[in-house]
């Protein structure tokens, strides 16, 4: 099969005016709104030296903080807004997706035009600005009819590097739930799916590259003075925001709104989820590649409608439990706690995907290791490898006090590649997913933890606070509970993580519900 | 000359910057009487530039009292009044961004003239100072050479029909053919129109070539005024200096242009 008759590629192109549109919707508002901040902002500071110099050295201190965690950042702190403001003003709003991602790529839009506006605006000659007073002008009609046209064109090139830099960093904005050229990027980091992480990556550069050649164009022509090369950029302009944004703008919005984490598994399940209520006559979109600390706030205040969490990740991520509990006493508690904040626990699935070490098969065997217990004594000759959260959470924590574990050597792993390196022998153990198809491909075995240290981690459905009396939905998901077990999910996972055009979650959500729904 | 009240004057003048530290125009009195060509002639560091800009409010005076058209300035909107009185910058000050006849028309604009209006008067201007319309209307200033950048210069001074014209150093960057030409056109356009004009220079040939009455400043203050005639009888040696240059060029070019050889 050559590389562009890939199913993929045509499946990434159905998402591209939907990507795309919002894409350029976030980006284009985003920049709207730094330039009606820097603009003036630059304008009023310019015969200032004290202001300058705090809007500059403010706007980079922004600047170095990566984009990521500007965007991560923004979206707790709209949330603390939007409750004060419903308990003061007696509204709130939605601190998900467009908002948080606006205002952070608006504040990361402000150092170039902040800049460029101050610099160009110093840099008129000071002689030209006294012939503006000498002829009558006031200090306003200097200002617009000589200052700012002569600065224009640093102010554009300024105007252009925000651009450019805003379309980039547009791509961060998917985990805090803003759809954008992003979803390809990291849905297909998580799926393994390299067409979707291309294609992404080239929507976005041929994106920037043509919104960076217009502003050129629009750039050049004020610098010479010729109207057409500045018009032409200007219509440039609307004519790529008409073709992005006309389809997103005609798109009916969809009633049900299904999320998923960052991880192979959420997608295959979100499509799963979304085919279900697609079939039950129900109209769904799926809102992928959430960060898990968003995911669940969204669904708390009715962003999202429904996705799949894990009982032991919400029990001490969301509820900072530290104690562990037994399976059904975890998810009794645990469903009493959810209702509190108006989330309804409609069930489990019917796996586990808990964190669990695993080694090889053949290496355990010839070790006699079979329980964590049994991995104590050898620990101290042997490495092990996490993710990037696991050697902080709770859970790591609470097996060595009570395994007395204490490894050589520990590091950590992009998940992918955890069970690559630990099969390759590069590290003895990890701490993987026990759900993970992997763990069958490379011929791994999880340590029985005898001491039950690891809470139990159930896939759960959790429906958002108005969906808790929906019975349509009820009905449409009543079918998924229980009904799968560990080896399917396995194997879905698996097959998710193939890397060809079956492995796509629709695909294989599809043969998943082959697989269990008779 | 005390019979025309003067258009123009300076009572005890003074303006310092820095905080006192620089003494830029020192109890200075002058007068200018309408229809006057007056130079004010010195070097740099005089004053002479600050003394100009005192009378259009681009600079208020610390102590003493600026008169213009009989009005006490300080009670003048200071945008108004420089709207009424034509200026011309050292090299043009034309603004780049704009055509000859944007910049020629920029004062009516200001004042709301009509469009029209300010478009038949930016002809009659250019054929003023001698500029082909056809030719230079829409040019950009870049486009044009020193002398024709001071020729819009002078035509974008007097676009609104103003009484009085100050010229800050007009012609010192040109060279002097140039020079020579545009002066001479623009004094018969000051006798033409009726101007006040107050001239800034550092060449004391140029001003006694062009001016009815020369002021010299040094170090902020007036060290003399008065007719070419009436400053030769001045014994002040800094005055006498700057009048001996002249004086030797024209003996000197007495004995090598003889009367009657080839220009």
């Amino acid at each position: 099969m050559s590389l562009f008759s890939d199913p993929r590629w045509s499946e990434a192109l159905a998402h591209l005016p939907d990507y795309l549109g919002n894409h350029v919707r976030v980006s284009v508002t985003a920049l709207v709104l730094g330039l009606l901040v820097s603009l003036p902002l630059a304008i009023a500071a310019r015969n200032h030296a004290m202001m300058r110099g705090a809007l500059l050295g403010i706007a980079s201190v922004v600047q170095t903080v990566p984009g990521l965690a500007l965007l991560a950042l923004f979206y707790p702190l709209l949330l603390a807004i939007a409750s004060v403001s419903l308990a003061w003003f007696g509204f709130g709003f939605s601190a998900f997706g467009f908002l948080p991602a606006v205002l952070a790529l608006a504040l990361y839009s402000m150092l170039p035009v902040l800049r460029n506006t101050i610099t160009g605006l110093q840099g008129v000659d000071a002689s030209i600005v006294e012939a503006a007073q000498g002829v009558g002008m006031t200090p306003r009609q200097s200002l617009f009819m000589v200052e700012l046209p002569l600065a224009l064109p640093v102010i554009m090139a300024g105007i252009r590097t925000a651009a450019v830099w805003v379309i980039g960093t547009a791509t961060l904005s998917t985990p805090i739930g803003q759809t954008s050229l992003g979803n390809y990027i990291f849905a297909g980091l998580q799926t393994q799916n390299w067409v979707f992480v291309l294609f992404g990556c080239l929507a976005a550069a041929v994106l920037t590259l043509a919104v960076d050649q217009l502003l050129t164009l629009i750039e050049t022509g004020i610098g010479q003075r010729s109207r057409l090369r500045a018009a032409f950029g200007g219509l440039g302009i609307v004519a790529l925001l008409a073709a992005t944004l006309a389809p997103s703008v005609a798109r009916s919005p969809s009633s049900y709104v299904v999320g998923a984490k960052t991880f192979a598994e959420q997608y295959v399940l979100s499509a799963l989820i979304a085919q279900r209520l697609r079939e039950a006559g129900l109209s769904a979109t799926t809102r992928e590649g959430l960060g898990s600390n968003v995911i669940f706030e969204a669904l708390a205040s009715d962003d999202i409608d429904v996705y799949v969490d894990y009982s032991g990740t919400l029990w001490a991520n969301q509820f900072h439990r530290t104690d562990t509990k037994l399976r059904e006493e975890l998810l009794r508690e645990l469903k009493a706690m959810l209702a509190q904040q108006k989330v309804t626990l409609l069930g489990e699935l019917g796996f586990e995907n808990s964190y669990a070490l695993v080694m090889p098969r053949k290496r355990a065997e010839a070790l006699g290791i079979r329980s964590i217990a049994d991995l104590g004594p050898h620990a101290p000759t042997l490495s092990m490898a996490a993710d990037y959260e696991f050697l902080s959470r709770p859970e790591w924590a609470g097996l060595r006090t009570a395994y007395g574990l204490s490894f050589r050597a520990q590091r950590q792993m992009q998940p992918d590649f955890m069970y690559a390196a630990v099969a390759s022998g590069e590290v003895d153990v990890i701490a993987g997913y026990t759900s993970d198809g992997l763990i069958a491909k490379y011929d791994l075995v999880v340590l029985e933890d005898t001491k039950h240290a690891i809470p139990p981690y159930d896939a759960i459905l959790l429906l958002a606070p108005k969906r808790a009396s929906d019975t349509a939905l009820r009905d449409a998901l009543q079918p998924l509970l229980g009904k799968i077990g560990l080896a399917p999910m396995r194997e879905a996972n698996l097959r998710a993580a193939g890397g060809d055009g079956a492995s796509s979650p629709p695909a294989v959500a599809r043969w998943l519900w082959d697989k269990i729904g008779k | 000359m005390s019979a025309a009240p003067p258009l123009i004057a300076f009572t005890h003048v003074g303006k310092s910057f820095d905080g006192g530290r620089v003494r830029a125009v020192d109890d200075v009195t002058l007068e200018v009487v309408a229809g006057e060509f007056l130079a004010i002639v010195g070097g740099s560091g005089s004053g002479k530039t600050t003394l100009l800009r005192l009378a259009n409010r681009l600079i208020d005076a610390d102590v003493g009292e600026i008169r213009i058209e009989g009005q006490d300035v300080r009670a003048i909107d200071p945008v108004s009044l420089r709207r009424r009185i034509g200026y011309v910058f050292q090299s043009g000050g034309l603004f780049p961004h704009i055509s000859v006849a944007a910049n020629i028309g920029i004062t009516p604009k200001l004042l709301q003239t009509p469009a029209s209006e300010t478009s038949a008067r930016v002809d009659e201007l250019l054929d003023l100072v001698r500029l082909d319309r056809a030719q230079y209307r829409d040019r950009f200033p870049h486009e044009l050479s020193g002398g024709q950048r001071q020729r819009v210069g002078v035509a974008r001074a007097l676009a609104a029909k103003p009484r009085i014209v100050l010229m800050d150093e007009p012609f010192g960057a040109l060279d002097p053919l140039t020079r020579d030409a545009l002066g001479d056109d623009y004094r018969s356009l000051h006798n033409k129109l009726g101007l006040t004009t107050v001239m800034i220079t550092h060449d004391m040939t140029e001003a006694i070539l062009l001016a009815d009455r020369v002021a010299v400043m040094r170090a902020g203050r007036l060290l003399a005024q008065g007719t070419p005639k009436q400053l030769s009888n001045t014994h002040d040696a800094y005055v006498g200096e700057l009048l001996g240059t002249p004086r030797r060029q024209a003996e000197r070019l007495n004995v090598l242009l003889p009367r009657g050889g080839p220009a």
